[in-house]
């Protein structure tokens, strides 16, 4: 009995530390990441603000893309909130060891604190972007409903995704220190992979086998189902292109698998993190 | 035996660190030479072997040993830092570990901001923090300065700030890495009040040091590591002792050609005298001493011996080539012959001085006498206090009343 009681006090002790930390690493990251600069977290919003505003002009107002859908400039930027939202876990992600380094030679911790901590930043950062979004979507009248609470399911879909490459990539750097250049390239041409900022059906026309295993991409499923829920019923999903709403499957197995990967690795490889790094 | 007295249990532990002969760690190595072998061949490099010690509850225990000896890294297996490469550790009780004061530290922060920070570290709530943060400032004498950053703190308000944090830390067991190597003087004493105090509420304290006044005041045992290998444990005096000993030993001997410790006529010359090991820690690895001798003109049965003395200068052992009946045999001009001595090792910890000496046959003549021509030092994990320390095995045989 005593020993069961013990138990639960150890693992309780150890996950307070874990969440001490957790708050902690967040808002200290939270105060840094502005610090000295005029604007400060003013830029957390601007910075998809100006992408967007060039990838607007460019493919919307000169190339006409994307004409047939309603509200495409709100479409397109929730594209690239989401999009940069996984860009940045995986960026925090894989450097949160390595940057981390000083902490993890002198002190004990849970080492997936500092990993998850990255994810919560960029969480904080999704949200404020989609305050923003929300007062686009009031600005060009688009209608609010209830769907829009599957956001919700599809933002802890994406956040999960995101998490478990950013466990991958943060074991890997400490062994190889060419993953942010092969990182960097992945999702340069991920973001062309992905229908961000042109509408899937520009692939469907050229090739309904492409467009499939594009959609596969959790990232794309993600993308183009909060689209659907939030701004236009126009949005296809991986359901139209499947035809069946059991293609969903896929994506989330993907990230189920993941997950699993990205957790043994990293439980494999945490132990020598302090001396490796 | 009574595990609940136990607060850290250190095991057989070792430690290699693993040293990759071709330090590449990118991508492109696995791609351009994947069957290169030399790619996972690895140098192991001992950074502690065979380390075994309790440390009781409520013990102020001190680790003492030169830099790179393997005292931080012991410490760091201790903490839950570094894995250790065999061995176990365990532990009974929260652990905080001040390998470095100030840890997480931030300079773009302000002096409140890393209070939390590293609060939070040492595995403070924001309400914990708050409610001694009064006293902590009040500690760290920074009441001005607490919304400053920390970048425009002098390293001496950093360390104060810092150790004012880790005073609060609530340890049933506490790591301390030489933090008394920074400060001025009047931080120093208040390292050493709250050192009394620790011991007062007898805290468990694993302390890590190069101050030997520290150790003797402070710990109630005490450990030695000299190149990755424990050599002491016991009373923290005579660990000191040991430690300020071994760096006196370091002198080296150097190459005497004539003089009051080196005679003789040299038509036999002593052209190299050493002992192996230098260092002796093992009883049951025996003394040798290769003593090679050089002969300048023909000559029969040479006798060579050695006297091996105490730090007080008597003699512990003695012996020649004729009192061990070895015929060394007739040298031509210009050859040389190599004698080992060796024999158990049953000296007692201390330092031990070697005279060679090579006579004629009948000892009618010296052909070459050096005093002190090989230094030697003793260690034992029990420093014994008598001429002499052979292994001893002792066996009781109980009978009945």
């Amino acid at each position: 009995m005593s020993t069961i009681v013990n138990l639960i006090q150890k693992t309780q002790s150890k996950y307070r530390y874990s969440i001490i930390l957790l708050k902690q690493l967040v808002i200290t990251d939270f105060k840094l990441r502005y610090k000295g600069s005029f604007l400060g977290y003013i830029w957390t919003l601007l910075r998809p603000l100006a992408l967007f505003a060039v990838l607007y002009v460019v493919f919307v107002h000169f190339l006409r893309f994307g004409s047939d859908i309603p509200f495409f400039a709100v479409y397109l930027l929730l594209g690239i909130v989401l999009w940069n939202y996984f860009v940045e876990v995986t960026t925090n992600g894989l450097s949160a060891i390595v940057g981390k380094g000083d902490l993890f030679r002198k002190l004990s911790f849970p080492r997936y604190v500092v990993v998850v901590a990255g994810s919560f930043s960029a969480l904080i950062n999704l949200l404020i972007n989609l305050v923003v979004i929300a007062l686009f979507m009031i600005l060009n009248h688009v209608p609010f409903t209830l769907n829009l609470l599957w956001m919700v399911p599809l933002i802890i879909e994406l956040f999960v995704f995101a998490l478990a490459i950013a466990f991958i990539l943060s074991a890997m750097y400490v062994r190889f220190r060419d993953i942010n250049y092969i990182w960097e390239l992945v999702l340069q041409a991920g973001f062309y992979a992905t229908p961000i900022l042109y509408p899937i059906t520009m692939v469907l026309a050229v090739s309904t086998t492409f467009a499939k295993v594009m959609m596969l991409n959790p990232v794309a499923q993600i993308v183009q189902d909060a689209r659907y829920v939030a701004i236009t019923k126009e949005t296809i999903t991986i359901t139209n292109i499947f035809n069946t709403p059991y293609a969903h499957i896929i994506p989330i197995v993907i990230t189920i698998a993941l997950v699993i990967i990205g957790a043994i690795y990293f439980k494999k490889r945490s132990p020598g993190f302090a001396e490796e790094i | 035996m009574n595990n609940d007295n136990i607060a850290v249990s250190v095991k057989s532990v070792s430690k290699n660190f693993k040293l990759p002969h071709e330090r590449d760690n990118s991508v492109k190595s696995l791609f351009v030479n994947p069957f290169n072998k030399n790619r996972n061949k690895f140098e192991s490099q001992h950074a502690l072997k065979d380390i075994s010690f309790d440390i009781k509850k409520g013990e102020f225990f001190g680790i003492v040993g030169r830099n790179g000896s393997g005292k931080s890294t012991l410490l760091k297996i201790i903490a839950g830092i570094y894995e250790p490469s065999s061995g176990t550790i365990v532990k009974n009780g929260k652990l905080v570990p001040f390998i470095e004061l100030g840890v997480g530290f931030n300079p773009e922060l302000t002096g409140r901001e890393n209070v939390y920070l590293n609060g939070a570290l040492l595995g403070f709530t924001k309400k914990e923090v708050d409610a001694n943060y009064d006293s902590i400032v009040e500690f760290a004498e920074l009441e001005r300065f607490m919304d400053q950053k920390l970048k425009n703190y002098s390293s001496g308000m950093q360390v104060r700030l810092a150790f004012a944090v880790a005073t609060k830390a609530q340890a049933e067991i506490l790591l301390v890495d030489e933090v008394l190597a920074v400060g001025d003087a009047d931080f120093q004493r208040k390292c050493f009040d709250y050192f009394r105090e620790l011991k007062k509420n007898k805290t468990t304290v694993v302390f890590v040091t190069h101050d030997m006044n520290a150790v003797k005041e402070f710990c109630d045992r005490a450990v030695l590591i000299e190149q990755s290998v424990m050599v002491a444990q016991g009373r923290p005096d005579r660990v000191a002792d040991k430690y300020s000993r071994m760096f006196m030993e370091d002198e080296v001997v150097t190459e005497v050609e004539a003089g009051p410790q080196r005679w003789g006529n040299r038509e036999v010359v002593i052209s190299k005298a050493e002992a192996l090991p230098k260092k002796l820690t093992d009883k049951t690895t025996p003394v040798e001493l290769h003593v090679t001798i050089k002969a300048r003109k023909q000559v029969l049965n040479p006798m060579i011996g050695f006297s091996l003395k105490d730090a007080t200068g008597q003699i512990i052992i003695a012996t020649n080539t004729k009192l061990q009946r070895i015929e060394t045999g007739l040298l031509e001009k210009g050859q040389s012959i190599d004698v080992v001595f060796s024999f158990a090792n049953y000296l007692s910890d201390g330092k031990y001085t070697i005279d060679v000496a090579v006579e004629a046959e009948d000892a009618s003549s010296t052909f070459d006498w050096w005093e002190e021509a090989i230094k030697l030092t003793s260690y034992e994990t029990i420093p014994m206090p008598f001429t002499t320390s052979p292994d001893i095995n002792v066996v009781i045989n109980s009978s009945r009343a």
